[in-house]
């Protein structure tokens, strides 16, 4: 049963000087899944990633990864234990070549990044791996652009070929398909089903057919606590749901 | 749009084999104590560049390196006989050391903060150097003897010495390239472009920069420790917050995060206050204030920074 839960948390909570943005998420991500995560503006979901990945420190609740407790890892250290998060605005190294950002993720794996005295050179045995990530996202033609000259979209189709890049086992994706057109969504949609194959996703998503496209469990955030969890049908079926987004029908 | 690396890597080349070659016969031209005095600052900038052009961190304290490693650099020449190579080898070691302290105390701030600990540390050892029996006081460590490099060459020689420094500088500018076009260079850039996201990839972001820290303290040192040499004296205005800021200058004049940049900036700051000096005296500081506002406002790049933006654009229109 344990080894089904690939992240749990228990009693997730965040305040910021009073002010509560988080204030119980107990949640079960189950191996192998495509997990959604998904509220008004403002219900926490950016924050309960941020609190996963040890960017925030939660003020209370329990974190596990794996059935280990993750409660109070560095950023960097959930990252090595294979949790890997893309970010809400789209984050890429804008001044490195769209190869070169990708090339950086695959790089840490190799273990001679302190290593100053040697030549970038090393680094090109990465650039074949580095040109399929790029190709699974349709930037192989864009592998020597200076990435902060190109569109939004494509900036995002970047950064989830960077976090591709170190094959995580969870892959946590804020709002991947944000900003793009209507034809890029469809492409990433096909690209993350095509990687959760052998993965775990956990996702923010605000495009409600992107979700009941993608998603086996969604839960539902609304002021920082949990309001349902289910499959698509049982979620948008459920009263409370219907009512927290007609409450902010703005959405 | 796309550059193309094997273009600029021959550019760069040829502008390398140009500049030694220059290195080569200045002194034949020029002044060769005017000359050491231009190589000494541009280390230094060179050193302070691979932190805040490379890495993304402004540090506010890097005279701290450079005096200091000059103090122990003359100290040990002039008080235990040491020869020059193990001056500087010492002035070196020590500002690593000293590095390594600062680093670790201030690493964990960004911005501003980072800054002002860097600036607050390098105030203590101003303090310490005016205050320690051993440093001069005011007057300085005066009198450090140039020495014999490696017990054999006379270094009194000023073009023996020019060629030391020269060699010292290109050894010091080479290592700073080759840590910039290495794989914790490519790290290193990533950090200063997105630094939560190169943490999200589960990079210790923290180790880096206090690597990169360490690094540009220690050539700092090395530049500092030579500049006592040549002067034959350690002084005060080395340790002082003025050459920190002065250093900020010359980088961006030249070109913040690029490899010539503040080789030139430092040209030309070294090369107006000498002209400049004693024709209009302490004016020279406002003259500096002047320049340092303008290019700021005017150009942002720097000098070899516009200037390679000017030939992308060429580039493009072709
Ligand atoms: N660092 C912070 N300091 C103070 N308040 C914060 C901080 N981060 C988030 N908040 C607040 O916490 C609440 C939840 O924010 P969060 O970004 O998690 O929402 P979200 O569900 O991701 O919303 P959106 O759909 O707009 O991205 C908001 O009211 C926000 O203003
Ligand atoms: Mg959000």
């Amino acid at each position: 049963m344990a080894d089904d839960t690939i992240l749990e948390t228990r009693g997730l909570a965040k305040s910021f000087r009073g002010f509560v943005a988080v204030s119980d998420v107990s949640l079960k991500v189950r191996r192998g899944a495509i997990h959604a995560l998904i509220g008004p503006n403002g219900a926490g979901k950016t924050t309960v990633f941020n609190l996963l990945t040890g960017f925030l420190q939660p003020s209370a609740g329990a974190i596990l990864f794996n059935g280990s407790d993750i409660t109070g890892d560095k950023p960097a250290q959930t990252a090595r234990r294979g949790m890997v998060r893309s970010f809400q605005i789209s984050a890429t190294f804008p001044h490195l070549t769209v190869l070169e950002n990708v090339r950086v993720a695959l790089q840490r794996k190799r273990g001679d990044s302190f290593r100053f005295w040697r030549s970038e050179r090393v680094l090109d045995s990465l650039n074949e791996r580095a040109m399929q990530l790029l190709a699974a996202v349709d930037l192989a033609q864009f592998a020597a652009t200076v990435t902060v000259e190109m569109p939004y979209g494509r900036k995002r189709a970047l950064e989830l070929a960077t976090t591709l890049a170190l094959d995580p086992e969870l892959m946590l994706l804020d709002e991947p398909t944000q900003g793009m057109g209507h034809e890029d969504v469809g492409r990433v949609v096909e690209l993350i089903r095509r990687v959760a194959a052998n993965r775990t996703i956990l996702m923010v998503e605000h495009n409600m057919s992107v979700v009941a496209d993608l998603c086996h469990t969604i839960t539902v955030l609304q002021r920082g606590a949990v309001l349902a969890e289910g499959s698509y049908a049982e979620v948008s079926r459920d009263p409370a749901v219907l009512e927290a987004y007609v409450g902010t029908a703005n959405d | 749009m796309a550059r193309s690396p094997d273009q600029t890597d021959t550019l760069l080349q040829i502008g390398f084999a140009a500049l030694l070659i220059a290195g080569i016969v200045a002194p034949l031209v020029a002044y060769p104590t005017f000359l050491m005095k231009l190589l000494c600052f541009a280390l230094f900038a060179c050193a302070f560049n691979l932190l805040l052009g490379f890495t993304g961190l402004l540090s506010f304290g890097h005279a701290a390196f450079f005096g200091g490693a000059g103090y122990v650099c003359g100290f040990v020449v002039k008080e235990w006989g040491w020869t020059p190579e193990l001056g500087v080898l010492a002035g070196t070691a020590v500002a690593a050391l000293l590095g390594f302290a600062f680093g670790s105390l201030a690493i964990r701030r960004s911005g501003i903060y980072f800054a002002m600990i860097t600036l607050a540390l390098a105030q203590m050892v101003y303090f310490l150097a005016l205050q320690l029996p051993f440093t001069g006081g005011e007057d300085g460590l005066q009198g450090v003897p140039r020495g014999y490099l490696f017990g054999l060459i006379d270094l009194s020689d000023n073009m023996a010495m020019y060629y030391f420094v020269f060699l010292l500088f290109v050894a010091g500018f080479a290592l700073i390239l080759r840590t910039i076009h290495s794989p914790f260079g490519q790290v290193l850039k990533a950090i200063r472009e997105n630094e939560p996201r190169a943490l999200s990839l589960g990079y210790d972001v923290d180790r880096y920069k206090l690597l990169a820290f360490v690094i540009s303290a220690g050539l700092t040192g090395m530049a500092g420790a030579t500049k006592t040499l040549v002067f034959q004296l350690a002084s005060l205005t080395d340790v002082h917050w003025h050459t920190s800021g002065e250093v900020v200058l010359m980088t961006l004049l030249g070109g913040l995060g690029t490899a010539l940049g503040p080789v030139v900036g430092a040209g030309i700051v070294v090369t107006l206050q000498n002209e400049l000096a004693d024709k209009v005296g302490s004016w020279v500081s406002v003259i500096m204030g002047v320049i340092f506002v303008i290019c700021v406002l005017a150009f942002r790049r720097g000098i070899v920074g516009e200037m390679q933006a000017l030939g992308k654009r060429l580039g493009i229109s072709e």
